[in-house]
This record gives C-alpha cells, sequence and structure tokens, in this order.
C-alpha cells in the first residue's frame, strides 16, 4: 500500500506532458478524445487514491476500528497509513468536492444563462443571432443545440465564410464537445495538475470543428480565411467589452488552427515523429500503472481490514504479491 | 463547393437568416438568393423566407413589385441582448463551456493572422480561386 497508493497521486505530473505532446502529433479528433479520456482516468484513479488514503488513516481511530469489529493494535502494526496522511487525504477530498460542485454549477449557470440569452431573440432553423454589435460566436449546446451568432459577425464575413462558421459550430453541437470540456473541467477539479489537459483539448477540440467545416464546404483556405477575418473581427470589438485577462503574449490558438488549414491537408503526423511512440509509451504506462496501484492499493487495505478483524488468512490471492509495497503482516 | 441546396430545411433557414442579417438593406427575394452564391433555387428561397415571415422572424416591406425582407427585431429584446451578451463576455471565455467560434487574440496573434491572410491569398492559384465569389465581401479594409 506505501507505494502503489501514491503513484496514482503522481502519474499526471508525467502523464500531463505526456499527452499534451502526443496530441499535437495526432489527427484533431483523436487527440482531443485522448486528451478527455486522460483526464477522465486519471482523474477517477487519483481520486480513488484520495479515498484510499482517507479510509486507511481513519482505520487508525480506535472508534472506528471498533465500528468494523477490527483490533484496533493490529491495524495499527499491519497499516502503514499514519493517521496525519488520512486527515490530509479527507482534507483533500474535500476540496476536491467542493470544486467539481462548484465547476459544475458554474457550467450549468453559464449554460443556462446563455440560452436564456439565445430564447429572447428570433431564430430560423438551428441559428439564432443576437442584434448585438461586437464580432462573437459560439455553440449553444442542448436538445436541440442552437448556433448562436451576433450580427456583428455576420456583417464581417462573406456568404462562403458564414457557411464555415455555421458548419463549424454545427460540428461542435454534432460532436457533443461540451462534454468534452466538462469532463476535463471536472477533472482538473480533481486533481490540479490535469488542469493542463485544459487548454491542449479546446485546442484540438477546435481544429477538430475547423476540420469538419472544411470538409462540409470543400475548401480548406476558405476555413481558413473564415476562422481568420472572424479573429480579427472579434479583436475590433470595441474596447470595454474586451477581457483584459484574456490577452496573452504567445502565440495563441487562432494562428495556429489557421496555419493547420494552409497546410495541405488534415493528417496524423505520428509515424513522422519518432519519439511519438515512446511518449504514448510513457501515457499508456502513467494510466496503466494508476489502475494497477489503485487496485493494488485497494487489495491491501481490504487485506488489512481482513486481517484486523481477525478473519483467517486465507488471501491466497494477496500471499502471492511480490511487490515491496506492504509490511504488513505481522509476524 | 458546397451543395446548398440539399440541406436540411433548418439550415436552409439559418442560411437565408444570416444573409439578411449581414445585409445592411433590406433583401428582396431575388437578393438573398444571389447573396447566397445563387446556389439555390429561387422559389426555395421565395418558400423560406414566406416561412420566416409567418413565425415573425423577418418583417417585410414593399420594393416596387417585390417584398424587401430584413430581421425582425424588437428595441427592447436588443438591449436585453446587449446587456445579457456583456454579461457572457465578463466570464474568461478560455474557460466556458461554450465552444467560441474564434478566441480573443493578442497583439502577437493579431500580426501573425495578418501575415498567414495575406500569405494565403498571394499564394492562391489561379485554379484554386473558388474565393472569387467573394466579391460582395462587406470587409473594406483588405484590398485584394
Amino acid at each position: 500500500m506505501t507505494w502503489a497508493v501514491w503513484a496514482p497521486l503522481l502519474a499526471p505530473l508525467l502523464a500531463v506532458p505526456a499527452a499534451r505532446r502526443l496530441a499535437d502529433v495526432l489527427a484533431p479528433r483523436t487527440a482531443a478524445l485522448l486528451l478527455a479520456a486522460t483526464a477522465a482516468m486519471l482523474a477517477l484513479l487519483s481520486t480513488g487514491s484520495l479515498a484510499l488514503l482517507t479510509a486507511a488513516g481513519l482505520l487508525r481511530l480506535p472508534v472506528i476500528a471498533a465500528l468494523g469489529h477490527m483490533s484496533a493494535p493490529l491495524m495499527r502494526r499491519s497499516n502503514p497509513i499514519y493517521l496525519p496522511i488520512g486527515a490530509l487525504a479527507a482534507l483533500a477530498l474535500a476540496v476536491a468536492a467542493y470544486a467539481v460542485c462548484r465547476a459544475a454549477r458554474r457550467h450549468r449557470t453559464d449554460l443556462l444563462r446563455a440560452a436564456s440569452t439565445a430564447e429572447r431573440h428570433g431564430g430560423a432553423g438551428d441559428l439564432t443571432v443576437l442584434p448585438d454589435p461586437g464580432a462573437d460566436a459560439y455553440a449553444l449546446p442542448g436538445r436541440p443545440g442552437r448556433v448562436v451568432v451576433t450580427a456583428g459577425m455576420l456583417r464581417k464575413l462573406d456568404a462562403r465564410e458564414r457557411e464555415v462558421l455555421l458548419a463549424h459550430e454545427r460540428a461542435h453541437l454534432r460532436g457533443r464537445h461540451h462534454l468534452l470540456i466538462i469532463c476535463a473541467d471536472l477533472a482538473a477539479c480533481l486533481h490540479p495538475a490535469l488542469s493542463g489537459l485544459r487548454a491542449p483539448l479546446s485546442f484540438h477540440l477546435e481544429r477538430w470543428a475547423d476540420e469538419s467545416a472544411a470538409a462540409a464546404v470543400g475548401d480548406r483556405r476558405l476555413t481558413a480565411r473564415a476562422v481568420g477575418r472572424a479573429a480579427l473581427a472579434a479583436s475590433d470589438a470595441p474596447a470595454a467589452q474586451r477581457p483584459a485577462a484574456a490577452l496573452a503574449a504567445s502565440a495563441g490558438p487562432v494562428p495556429r488552427r489557421v496555419a493547420a488549414l494552409l497546410e495541405t491537408a488534415p493528417r496524423s503526423r505520428f509515424n513522422a515523429l519518432r519519439p511519438a511512440a515512446a511518449i504514448a509509451a510513457v501515457l499508456v504506462a502513467c494510466v496503466v500503472a494508476s489502475g494497477v496501484s489503485t487496485l493494488e492499493a485497494a487489495d491491501d487495505l481490504h487485506a488489512n481490514i481482513e486481517l484486523a478483524q481477525g478473519a483467517p488468512l486465507d488471501h491466497p490471492h494477496h500471499h502471492s504479491h511480490s511487490f515491496p509495497s506492504l509490511p504488513s503482516f505481522p509476524e | 463547393m458546397t451543395d446548398i441546396a440539399r440541406r436540411p430545411a433548418g439550415e436552409l433557414e439559418a442560411a437565408v437568416l444570416a444573409a439578411l442579417w449581414a445585409a445592411h438593406t433590406p433583401l428582396t427575394p431575388p437578393q438573398v438568393q444571389q447573396s447566397l452564391g445563387g446556389t439555390l433555387a429561387r422559389t426555395t428561397v421565395a418558400t423560406i423566407l414566406a416561412r420566416l415571415y409567418d413565425k415573425g422572424t423577418v418583417v417585410r416591406s414593399r420594393s416596387g413589385r417585390a417584398y424587401a425582407y430584413t430581421p425582425a427585431v424588437e428595441d427592447e429584446a436588443a438591449l436585453a441582448a446587449r446587456r445579457m451578451h456583456s454579461e457572457l463576455e465578463k466570464g474568461d471565455d478560455r474557460n466556458g463551456v461554450l465552444a467560441r467560434f474564434v478566441s480573443r487574440l493578442s497583439p502577437d496573434d493579431e500580426r501573425v493572422l495578418r501575415l498567414l491572410l495575406a500569405q494565403a491569398d498571394a499564394s492562391r492559384t489561379p485554379a484554386a480561386t473558388t474565393a472569387s465569389t467573394r466579391k460582395g465581401s462587406p470587409e473594406p479594409r483588405r484590398p485584394r
């Protein structure tokens, strides 16, 4: 239990950079799914570890041990997790639970507010137009989802560029991309290191929708121009509406999207990059190690509990382990 | 070239409404048809406009022998929209659940982007120039 229970908590530190590197050489759709799946799995496993640490720590308390009909001294001797560590783990769990609730509520508020805005306005088909002079456009998920675009944005684009815009937002809705974003957001609440997956996921979802739009209109160059001109139009919006915090100095996602569309064809560069296989191996190793470790730790804790309950030591499955993980058997 | 004529009815309505919003003046059915690239039959455009009029999405006025259509906006609703929209803007648009078409540009982004677009236009081969239909571009900033 000693190392096994910590592995899933440390794995994201290695897995997040690996997943980001790997995503950069994959096709957008694969990349987005990889990032979301990595976030979800690592978040669940690290939360499982925290739960095990909490349980193991609390079992050192005689009251808790008595509740489970366990011998407290036996439990203390066989259980390598000290009470303060358990208490810290419990605190971390509580903080994570609070963060998850807050993020979920924020998403809900955002969606409800956007939906009520869209409802006030006339639309046609799946399109709602906001009579706003600033340039903006987004996909509003729901059943059915809607494409929300401001009049300012429509006036900055020509007919074919507007088709690109609509096709792009429809790709978001059809692919239910907001679910992947929510998934990554909640994962980041459960383990802070996973927040590093959020920005690349957004980028690859935009690339995915860009490629879908390019396929729908049959013109990558046109798609690139629509994205670029829309971004310039949005930047021309009145300064008062621009969130100052969002202005970063580094090369942002839009120029990278446009550059990618101006390349000849969408393709996976996986084979072109030799280290990609190694990076993929690191990522898989992290996830598998996390999974195995969590199972291992849970198994150990279970064995400890049975031991402390005075159950016969017929746990052949457990005996067979040769991990240096468990100094848990009393002599 | 996208085959707009075979799209579902909802997407056609969306395209027509977008064209009306993009125009600064009321449009007659032939003008709408033209602004959509001429890929839709004129009767189809007229049918869609009539449907949107029935729903109250657009209003129309006499323009010679035909009707000219323009999106219906209630002033109060427009104000409310601007308010709600600004509310949305306050949020950090990198972390919201709404997938925005484009995120904000930094000054560096803007420079790189203008360069990319200029290069794309410059390297355009005559064969690939499906974009020549763009003569009605409402953006006067970029002379071609």
